[in-house]
Order: structure tokens, then sequence, then C-alpha cells
């Protein structure tokens, strides 16, 4: 089996190698600490615009809808721009780590967390709004209210982000440089093994990418389930 | 909790609340005082609700006031209450809904454990503590909706058609609460279509007809010799419009 030169039979190979064991956990650490930022900031900002009442807050909204069709090579450039040496954000120092890669992250995923949540804390202030006018709860608890009790769609959001950053190849290509070691990623090194014909490796990474995306929504729905059980276990 | 001062009277003064320019309350006044039931009647589209609501200041009046005229009335929003037709459930469980109206007050957690406790024995809930909410028959989540309004210790307590959809059981368990909170001074104004209800509850009637307040008057009065003609139209079933 060793030397065979099926890129299947290469693919099973190479899943035990240590390099992709490296590249794995980098892809990983940066997409879910990217959706980790782009969720603690997205998810308040989505509902204070649902709930505020602001000028220019309808054209703010198209906007962040807008944003989260975002092409990741144009972000990719624009963080590219904003951290070169050149650039306003230069001294710092950030191009080509993978601190560069989460920031450009973060702002692939920041408008969908923040659009999907304003929808989410818009309806069910539509049906809570008397209410809670009623009990004179103000808007900053109203905000803190409802996206508690819409956790069920807020955790859907969250996977869309994820979603997002994990499969993504433009931004974290550009900003992060593919570097061997230090910035290589999933999507980054799929495209450069199958640049340089290496199907073998290629395949394999896509393999790994897709069961981490089916798995961290497994692990989701088992979390979401689990949270329904216990509540409909108290009747 | 120490007894406040209290916000009623109830003043309202030449109220109007129009959208679009179309009239939907016009130049309504009158007084609410201390004590008693009052039931708001009248045909669908009469202003019931409306009124309900511009007086728990919901609301905003195009013209005219609601004014709380008593020693209190400075702190009127967070002394009163109101129930819809529809209970509205957060979700969360059958104690946490009770618990976060108490919470927005300000509350300490002690405390309010203890009322939370006290309202769902109350409305007979108790067992359905840990229960979703919403998972809640209709007569439950209205039973829920008004021991959590009760919770508050309002004064006075709106209700828009609180038993409308419900059956008769339901109906029975929703008037003993209110019954009971009155007996111990809550001040009652609820809307309702069912007569047999509000000659049950009413200590005094407002017949509304088109956003006009025709009659304003204690119930005996109202139901046994009511003194216009859209009164007796709507008590005979007769009134359309």
């Amino acid at each position: 089996m060793a030397d065979s030169t099926d890129p299947f039979v290469l693919a099973l190979n190479t899943l035990t190698s240590p390099a992709l064991a490296e590249i794995v956990g980098l892809s990983l650490g940066v997409s879910l600490t990217a959706v980790a930022v782009a969720v603690v900031v997205g998810f308040p900002l989505g509902g204070a615009l649902a709930l505020y009442r602001f000028p220019g807050r309808g054209a703010l909204t198209v906007v962040v809808n807008a944003l989260m069709g975002l092409p990741p090579v144009v972000v990719g450039l624009l963080v590219y721009l904003m951290l070169s040496r050149s650039g306003p954000l230069g001294v710092f120092g950030l191009l080509f780590t993978p601190t560069a890669m989460i920031i450009a992250q973060v702002v692939l995923v920041l408008p969908i967390t923040a659009a999907l949540s304003r929808q989410v804390v818009e309806d069910l202030w539509r049906e809570y709004e008397e209410q809670l006018r009623s009990l004179g709860c103000g808007t900053f608890d109203s905000l803190l209210l409802c996206l508690w009790d819409g956790r069920h769609a807020l955790v859907t959001a969250a996977l869309a982000g994820f979603g997002r950053a994990s499969a993504e190849v433009g931004a974290v290509m550009i900003v992060g440089g593919n570097i061997d070691h230090v910035t290589r990623t999933m999507t980054t090194a799929i495209a450069l093994e199958t640049s340089k014909g290496d199907l073998a490796l290629a395949l394999a990474l896509g393999a790994v990418l897709m069961t981490v995306s089916l798995s961290v929504n497994i692990a989701a729905a088992l979390v979401r389930r689990d949270i329904r059980h216990r509540e409909e276990a108290t009747r | 909790m120490s007894p406040m001062p209290p916000i009623l009277p109830l003043r309202v003064d030449g109220l109007c609340y129009a959208v679009h320019g179309k009239p939907l309350l016009s130049d309504i006044s009158f007084a609410i005082g201390d004590g008693g039931c009052t039931v708001i009647l009248g045909p669908n589209g009469a202003g019931k609700s409306l009124l309900l609501r511009l007086c728990h200041g919901l609301l905003r009046p195009s013209a005219g006031q609601v004014a709380w005229e008593g020693p209190g009335g400075h702190d009127a929003a967070m002394r009163q209450a109101m129930v819809f037709q529809h209970p509205i459930m957060l979700r969360r469980s059958v104690a946490a809904n009770v618990d976060i109206a108490l919470k927005v007050r300000g509350l300490a957690a002690r405390l309010r454990s203890i009322i939370v406790a006290e309202a769902l024995d109350r409305g007979g809930l108790t067992a359905l503590a840990r229960q979703p909410a919403r998972l809640l028959s209709g007569g439950e989540q209205q039973r829920l909706a008004i021991v959590r309004a009760l919770a508050l210790a309002p004064q006075i307590l709106f209700l828009d058609e609180p038993t409308a959809n419900l059956d008769p059981g339901s109906v029975r368990q929703i008037e003993e609460l209110v019954v009971k909170a009155q007996s111990k001074g809550t001040r009652i104004v609820m809307s309702t279509h069912d007569m047999a209800q509000a000659r049950r509850l009413a200590d005094e009637v407002m017949f509304l007809n088109r956003g006009r307040l025709i009659e304003y008057g204690p119930a005996e009065e109202f139901f046994n010799a009511p003194r216009s003609a859209e009164a007796q139209a709507f008590l005979r079933g007769d009134l359309h419009w």
C-alpha cells in the first residue's frame, strides 16, 4: 500500500502525519477564536441594532446584512493594507501571523453574527414588547433578556459564522501568507497542494476539513438537544 | 413589602387617540377611584384595548392626558400591571417568568424567590415551576400571566379580555384570582365580551362605542336601566356597525 500512487490511498496515509495535526490545530484555533470574538461583539451589537432607535438605523441594518456577503479576498486585501508595514496598524508587525488571520476572519464573521442576532432579537421583541414595557424593563435589560431567550437561534448563528470562517481561503491566504508551520491552514494548504499537484495531501485535508465541520455541527446539535431534554424532563 | 403611597385616583381628561389622522378614541374623560372592579364593555373596535393601553402608558395619547393624582403618582409606572388577551410567555421556566418581572424592578434574589413561590402557589402552578412556560395550556399560561402581574404588588391591574378563548374551568380559576386580588386591595380594570362575567365581577361599567365613552356608572344601574340607546341596543345584542 505504501508504494501506491492512488491519491485516495495516499490521503489515508497522510491522515496520521504530525504535519497534518499542526495544520488542523492552527485552522481550528484561528477560526474558533474569530468566531468567539464575533459572537461576543456581534450578538450584543445586533441586539442593539434591533432595539435602539437612532437616525440611520435602517441604513445600518441594510449595510450589516449586505456585509454578510463580503468576498473573503476583498477582506484579506483590506486587512493586508491596514496591517502592512506602511499601513496604519503596520507598527504592530502583525502581517503574516495567526493574529492577522483572526482579525480578517472576525471581519468576515462579525456581519453574520450581528445580522442574524438582529433578526432574532427583533422577532422576539415584536412578541415581547408590550409585556416588557409593561413590566418597566429598560432597553438594555430587554436586550439581555432577548439574547438569552433567543439562545437556540443564536447557536445556529454562531455555527453559520464558524462555517464561513473555517471554509474561506482568500482572506487567510492574503494576510497569513500560507507560511509552513506558521500560518498554513487547511484551506490554504489544500489550495497549495492542489496547485503543486499533491492531490493526496489536498484530499486528506479536504476530508479532515469536512469532518471537523460536521463534528462541530453534531456537537452543537447534541448540546441543543440536551438543553431541550433537560427543559422537558422537568415536566 | 412596605406600604406604598397610593397612585390612585386615575384621572383621564379629554383623551384622544388617532392613527394616521383617523380618530380611534375621542374626548374620553373619567376618574377611577380607590377599590372595586371596573369592567369596560363595548362592541369590537370600540377602543377597549386602546383605552387600557393608554391608561397603562403603553401608548401615548394624541391629545388629552392620563394623570395619576395620588401622592405616589410620580412613581405610577412601577405600581401598576397589565395582563394581555394573549399571555406573553418568555422562553423560560414558569418560575423564571415570574422571577424576571421582579428582577427588572430590582428586587434582591432572596426576596424574589419568596415572592415567586407565593405567586406560583396562588396560581396553582407550583408543580409546574420548572417547566418551560410556553408548554403550558392556554388557561395555565393566563394564570401565570396574572400571578406574574400580581407578584409586582400593583395598586391597579389592567386586564384586556383575560378569559377570551378559555374553557369555563379556566375562566372560573382566573376570575377567582382577580376577585382575590381585588379583596386584597388591588384596583381592577378589565375589558371583556363575556356579559355573564361582567355581571359577576363589575362594580362599575364603562361602556364604549365607536371610540367614545357612552356610559360610566354603577354596574347594577347599567345592566338594569341603561340610559343610552346604544347601551340598550348593546345589551339586547342589537348593536352593529
